[in-house]
């Protein structure tokens, strides 16, 4: 056990220290504070993949340790966007009624205003009243305490039911895909408040930065995904490392010889998922006001599935795989389908990234699992094995590791 | 001696074949038990029924000075009133050292917060030690579990049990596959757990429940065939026609 923690600690260590160059990297050759190699829109790309790396970290939690294979997941990074989007539309949108409405002759009441930015967020939906779920949207606090309960009570509940019930396997993958379904197609109707398949946008604005340029905003969201990315990997660490790691790995390879230590397998499950699905929401709230827009198609059961397939890739029970899967496989796939990958033509028939990347995802899905059931974080094993395992801080091991995870989040 | 389990009328059926028929049992708090029967005999289904697997259509199971009834409790909930259990294939965490197997299973606080914000403790560190060195495995502890031969697997999830320090002990043919040798060390160890609790062995050869000398329990068809020292249950014209004597 001493080996592993250290080896634990040790990859801990590497991690931080590279998120910490990459970020100071990124931030030098920033538009907003540095030279300007790396453009705003590539920066707020980055720092949203630092938040999908997140979000993976939460799924390799629940998936790669303690074995619940939920399809859902991203449904909770969805409403933690949602919730934090809701503030940032009701106060910009107050910010700019204000300003007009200041110039007319007779000064707007608090009810004029309200009714201004209702009529401005909901004109859309063809509605002009605030609905109740819109009652913390003045309220910063208030609507970031609601990017973690939301998902947190939402999980809690499903969880609850679905655990008490002990539904597992395949069958939990499936309940999972049906509330994430339920929750999208819930959200494209448009009386339930939040604007149905418009969603929320404009969430780039931040209030009361207007001056600030977008350049800066980039990079103040990106050192906020880094710390938070950051922060995450360590709760992460420190969870799975101690006994209740030990008890999340035992309920994921034998769960009913758990129960009979006398563990409540099902409150286990509970806390782990509901913890990982207020995570997710933690890492929507700083997703989406990078990307600019929410819409109910974020939450589509795609997504979910999306997210297994990067911790799959990465390299599931271990949480650096789940960053390398994230990163990689959604930078690569952003080059893929934005049009960058350059055609092939094969004379009969040419082939087009943006419809044939699909097809690459799932073969190479198909191949890890086949072929490489550990994924890209196994290769850090066969170079560990490879080279001296006790040479502690001076192994090459992680250090060749190191590039690939760079190569990973650049 | 006072009861610590007590198990009357018990039935219990699967699509209409009756794997237990109106049994009764009951075992002193600090007493060795052989359960030995042919196959099929509810031996497994019994030990299903006892940590609450499986739920009897009738019957009582009581246990302990409160007469708490373990019906109706969750698998979990018996294992921390004190039934340990250990199955007939050795079930470790392959994947987890030997420490990390026994330090799951001492005796602790189990729910999830307690265990989150657990340190490891030397008191706790020094028992594990301690089991390590009775089940042999002291030189083993940080290796994986899964690198174990199979006894040495089945003296873990014997270590494992031990470290519950659950007042019953339910142990399911703890012998298959093991050296002379290693038996005659599981014998030891059994014997010594039954000094101070209850010990109940399911097994089939004749020759390791001897070992034991014990009160022995034959069950034929999900009930009680006959009870009483080997000897006795042997001579037994009944027990010979159902079971020595195939």
């Amino acid at each position: 056990m001493q080996r592993a923690y250290q080896g634990r600690n040790r990859s801990t260590v590497i991690f931080l220290v590279l998120l910490a160059v990459f970020t100071l990297t990124v931030t030098v050759l920033s538009e907003g504070v540095g030279n300007g190699m790396i453009s705003t829109s590539f920066v707020k790309t980055l720092g949203k993949t630092l938040c999908l790396a997140l979000v993976a970290i939460s799924m390799d939690l629940v998936w790669g340790y303690a074995g619940i294979l939920s399809l859902g997941h991203f449904a909770f990074f969805g409403l933690g966007g949602y919730m934090v989007g809701m503030w940032l539309m009701y106060e910009r949108t107050r910010e700019i009624v204000a300003t007009s409405l200041a110039d007319a002759p007779i000064p707007p009441t608090a009810q004029e205003v309200s009714d201004a930015v209702a009529n401005q967020i909901f004109g859309v939906v063809g509605s002009a009243e605030f609905p109740l779920i819109w009652a913390f949207a003045d309220s910063l606090a208030a609507q970031l305490l609601l990017v973690v309960l939301v998902p947190g009570v939402l999980a809690g509940v499903f969880g609850w039911l679905a655990f008490r019930s002990r539904v597992a396997g395949v069958y939990l993958s499936i309940l999972t895909q049906a509330m994430t379904l339920a929750l999208s197609l819930y959200l494209f109707q448009n009386d339930n408040g939040l604007r149905g398949n418009n969603g929320l946008s404009g969430l780039q604005n931040i209030p009361g930065l207007a001056d600030v340029p977008q350049a800066l905003v980039s990079v103040w969201f990106f050192w906020g995904a880094a710390f938070a990315l950051g922060a995450g990997y360590l709760l992460a660490v420190w969870v799975v490392s101690g006994k209740f790691g030990s008890v999340l790995r035992g309920i994921r390879d034998d769960e009913a010889r758990v129960r009979f230590l006398g563990y409540p397998v099902e409150t286990y499950k509970l806390v782990l998922f509901t913890g990982t699905a207020c995570l997710a929401g933690i890492a929507g709230a700083l997703y989406y006001p990078q990307a600019g827009i929410i819409n109910p198609a974020e939450l589509a059961p795609i997504a979910s599935i999306y997210l297994a397939v990067w911790v799959a890739i990465g390299g599931r029970g271990r949480l650096y795989g789940a960053v390398i899967g994230a990163g990689l496989v959604s930078l690569v796939s952003s080059w893929f389908t934005g049009g960058q990958a350059p055609d092939v033509p094969l004379g009969f028939y040419t082939i087009k990234w943006v419809d044939w990347w699909l097809v690459v995802l799932g073969l190479s899905f198909v191949m890890v699992t086949l072929f490489a059931p550990k994924g890209i974080g196994g290769l850090f094993d066969l170079l560990e094995r490879r080279i001296a395992p006790d040479r502690h801080g001076a192994d090459l091991g992680p250090d060749q590791g190191a590039l690939r995870e760079k190569e990973a989040s650049e | 001696m006072t009861s610590l389990l007590e198990v009357s009328g018990v039935s219990v059926s699967f699509d209409g074949f009756r794997a237990i028929n109106n049994l009764s049992f009951h075992i002193g708090s600090a007493e060795m038990r052989a359960i030995i029967g042919p196959n099929g005999a509810g031996k497994t289904t019994f030990m299903d029924i006892v940590t609450g697997k499986t739920k009897p259509d009738e019957g009582r199971v009581i246990w302990g000075e409160r007469s708490l009834s373990l019906l109706g409790l969750s698998e979990a909930r018996i294992a921390r009133e004190g039934v340990g259990r250990k199955f007939q294939k050795p079930t470790v965490f392959e994947d987890q050292s030997v420490q990390e197997n026994l330090l799951m299973a001492l005796r602790n606080r189990r729910g999830p917060f307690s265990v989150l914000f657990y340190k490891t403790r030397p008191d706790h560190l020094a028992r594990v030690v301690e089991l390590a060195e009775e089940i042999g495995l002291s030189d083993q502890l940080q290796r994986t579990s899964g690198e174990l031969s199979h006894g040495q697997k089945q003296w873990l999830e014997i270590g494992m049990l031990l470290a519950q320090e659950p007042r019953l002990l339910l142990v399911d043919e703890p012998a298959a596959g093991m050296t002379p040798a290693e038996r005659e060390h599981t014998t030891n160890i059994l014997v010594e757990a039954a000094k101070t609790r209850a010990v109940v062995v399911v097994e089939h050869d004749m020759e390791f429940v001897r070992r034991l000398g014990c009160k022995v329990t034959v069950l034929h068809e999900g009930a009680v065939l006959a009870e009483g020292s080997l000897d006795h249950v042997t001579a037994n014209k009944e027990v010979i026609d159902v079971y020595l004597g195939r």
